[in-house]
C-alpha cells in the first residue's frame, strides 16, 4: 500500500493495516495453508501405507507378514520425534550419496569425511543452484514423508484391528453362499470393518492435525516459527518496532487448531454415524429377514 | 504401469534440476535471521543485517553467486556439515570448541564483549543467580562454568523475555546485541556486572573440507578491511562503533 512507505509517520488504524500487510505476515497467513496442505495430502497417503500394512500382516505369505509386523512395530515403538529427526535426514543423505554414487563415479574421496557429509555438486539434492523455493518444497516433501511413515504405521495397526474385529460368522456365512476369497474382501470384509475402524481413524488424524507443528522442528516454516518469529519483540531497526506480542500470535494459532479440530470432530461425527447407520440397517435386513 | 512410475521417480532424483546459465560458483549463505543487527528478517521478509551486507559484498569480491538460507541456530552448524548451506554467517564467535567440527575464514567482527542485562533497579549479585542463554553459544557455557544456574533459549528474542518476565534473574549475550534493546526499552533493562569477553571474533563458518571456498573469503575479507569498507559497515550497523583494521 502506498501509505506504507514511511511506516515511522503511521499511527492508529493506518499503522495496524501495514504491520497486518507487510511481507512476513503475509507468509504467516499462508503457514496456515502449509499445515492444511500437510494434513490433507498425508492422509490419503496413510491411508495407503496403513492398508498395505494391515493386509501385510494379515498375509499368509511369511515374509510379507514379517515386514508388516517389523514396519508397525518398529515405527509404534520409537518416539515420534526421533522418526521424525531420523527419516528426512537419512533420506536426503541417502537420496545424495546414491546419486554421487551414479553421476560422480570418478570421485573417490570417501562420502563421510570426519564430520562432513560430502557429495560432489552435480550430487546435492537440489542443486545448489536451484532456486530456494525448490529447496523449501523439497524440505516439505521430505517431512511429509516422515509423517506419512509415522503415522502410516498407527494407521496400519487400526486396520488390522478393525479386520480382526469383524465377527467371523459374518465371513463363513459369505463363503457359505459361495463368494470367493476376493468377494468376501470386497463385499463384507472391508465394508464391515469400517465402523470398527472409523474410532481409532479419527483419533488418529486428530493426533495429525496436533503433530504439524513439528513440521518446525524440520525447518519448514509453518505457523509456529511465524508465530515466533513475528510476535519476537522489535527494536527500530525494523519498521515496524513493538513488545513482546507472542501471546497474541500464539492465540491466534490456539483458535486455528480449535477450529479445525472441531470441525473434524463434527465430521467424523457425522461419518460414524452413517458407517454405524448402514451397519444397523444391514443387520436388521437380515434378522426380519430370517423371521420372515 | 508401475515400472513407468518408478523410472519417472528415479529420473526425477536424477537429474534434480536445470543448470543455471551463469558459471559462477554458486554458494548458499546460511544465517539465523534472529539476531539484530548482525543478521534479521525485515519487514519485506528479507533477510537483512550487518552480515548480509558484508556478506554480499564479499561475495561480490570474490566472484561468488550468493544466496542467503535462514536456519534455527540449533542446528546451524549440523546442517552446515550434512552440506544444506555452504558457509554460516551468523554472529559466530570463532572457539576452538567450534574450531573442531567446522572451519572458520579470519574474523569480520572483533571480538565483542559479553555483557549481563537485568530489570531496572536489579542488584549487581543477579548474575550468580538465574541467568539465561542462548543455547549452543559462548555465553550458555560461559554461565555453566560460573556459580549462577543457567537457563537455555532456542532465540536470542526468549532470554530477553525470559527476563522481562521475571524467569531468569538476568541475561547474557553479545553486548553488541544487547545495547539496542537496552536502549530502547526506556529504563526498564539495564546492564548489571562487568562485561566479560568470552570469545575471540567473529567468522565465517565452513565445512572442514571446503578449502578452496575458505581461501576466496579470506581475500575478500582481507581486502575489505585493507580499503577500510568493513570499519565503514560496522560504524553503520553498530552505533558508530570503531574498529580499526
Amino acid at each position: 500500500m502506498q501509505m506504507c512507505v514511511d511506516p515511522d509517520g503511521l499511527a492508529g488504524l493506518s499503522w495496524w493495516l501495514c504491520y497486518l500487510t507487510t511481507n512476513t505476515h503475509y507468509s504467516f497467513y499462508l503457514s496456515f495453508g502449509t499445515i492444511l496442505i500437510l494434513i490433507f495430502l498425508c492422509a490419503p497417503v496413510v491411508m495407503v501405507l496403513g492398508f498395505a500394512g494391515a493386509l501385510s500382516r494379515r498375509s499368509r505369505f511369511l515374509p510379507l507378514r514379517t515386514v508388516g509386523l517389523i514396519y508397525t512395530s518398529m515405527v509404534r515403538g520409537v518416539p515420534d520425534i526421533v522418526f521424525f529427526m531420523f527419516v528426512p535426514i537419512a533420506m536426503d543423505q541417502a537420496i545424495e550419496a546414491i546419486r554421487h554414487k551414479v553421476k560422480c563415479p570418478e570421485v573417490t574421496a570417501p562420502i563421510f569425511q570426519g564430520n562432513d557429509f560430502v557429495v560432489c555438486t552435480a550430487a546435492k539434492m537440489p542443486l545448489s543452484a536451484t532456486d530456494q523455493w525448490v529447496h523449501e518444497i523439497y524440505g516439505f516433501f521430505l517431512a511429509l514423508v516422515a509423517f506419512a511413515i509415522v503415522f502410516g504405521a498407527f494407521a496400519a495397526n487400526t486396520l488390522h484391528g478393525a479386520l480382526a474385529a469383524v465377527p467371523k460368522n459374518q465371513l463363513e456365512t459369505a463363503r457359505a453362499y459361495g463368494m470367493s476369497e476376493k468377494q468376501v474382501f470386497w463385499r463384507i470384509h472391508l465394508p464391515q470393518m469400517w465402523r470398527y475402524a472409523l474410532p481409532g481413524l479419527s483419533n488418529l488424524w486428530m493426533i495429525l492435525i496436533k503433530a504439524t507443528p513439528l513440521l518446525f522442528l524440520l525447518g519448514v516454516e509453518d505457523a509456529v516459527y511465524w508465530a515466533g518469529a513475528l510476535g519476537a519483540s522489535k527494536t527500530q531497526i525494523y519498521d515496524f518496532p513493538h513488545g513482546d506480542w507472542r501471546i497474541w500470535y500464539f492465540s491466534a494459532l490456539l483458535i486455528f487448531y480449535l477450529l479445525l479440530t472441531s470441525v473434524s470432530e463434527r465430521f467424523f461425527k457425522w461419518l460414524t454415524l452413517k458407517v454405524t447407520r448402514e451397519h444397523n440397517l444391514n443387520t436388521d435386513d437380515l434378522s426380519s429377514g430370517v423371521t420372515a | 504401469m508401475r515400472r513407468l512410475i518408478i523410472a519417472a521417480f528415479a529420473s526425477a532424483i536424477m537429474t534434480g534440476s536445470v543448470f543455471a546459465a551463469s558459471d559462477m560458483q554458486k554458494v548458499r549463505m546460511g544465517t539465523e535471521g534472529a539476531y539484530a543487527p548482525y543478521n534479521f528478517i525485515n519487514d519485506k521478509g528479507e533477510i537483512d543485517g550487518f552480515e548480509r551486507e558484508v556478506g554480499d559484498k564479499l561475495c561480490e569480491l570474490a566472484k561468488l553467486d550468493c544466496t542467503w538460507v535462514k536456519n534455527d541456530w540449533d542446528s546451524i552448524i549440523p546442517n552446515l556439515v550434512s552440506g544444506n548451506y555452504d558457509t554460516i554467517m551468523a554472529g559466530m564467535s570463532i572457539t576452538a570448541e567450534r574450531d573442531k567440527v567446522i572451519d572458520f575464514t579470519q574474523e569480520y567482527f572483533p571480538p565483542d564483549p559479553s555483557a549481563y542485562v537485568a530489570l531496572k533497579g536489579a542488584a549487581d549479585k543477579v548474575i550468580s543467580g538465574v541467568v539465561a542463554a542462548q543455547k549452543a553459544t559462548i555465553q550458555a557455557s560461559h554461565v555453566a562454568s560460573t556459580k549462577a544456574t543457567v537457563v537455555e533459549f532456542a532465540t536470542p528474542d526468549e532470554t530477553l523475555a525470559a527476563v522481562r518476565s521475571g524467569e531468569a534473574d538476568a541475561v547474557l549475550a553479545d553486548k553488541s546485541y544487547l545495547e539496542p534493546i537496552v536502549k530502547e526499552s526506556n529504563g526498564a533493562l539495564i546492564f548489571v556486572g562487568e562485561d566479560i569477553v568470552i570469545g575471540g571474533g567473529i567468522g565465517i563458518g565452513l565445512r572442514e573440507s571446503d578449502g578452496e571456498l575458505k581461501a576466496k573469503l579470506d581475500v575478500a575479507i582481507a581486502s575489505m578491511k585493507k580499503d577500510g569498507s568493513l570499519s565503514k559497515l560496522i560504524a553503520k550497523w553498530f552505533d558508530g562503533k570503531m574498529v580499526k583494521y
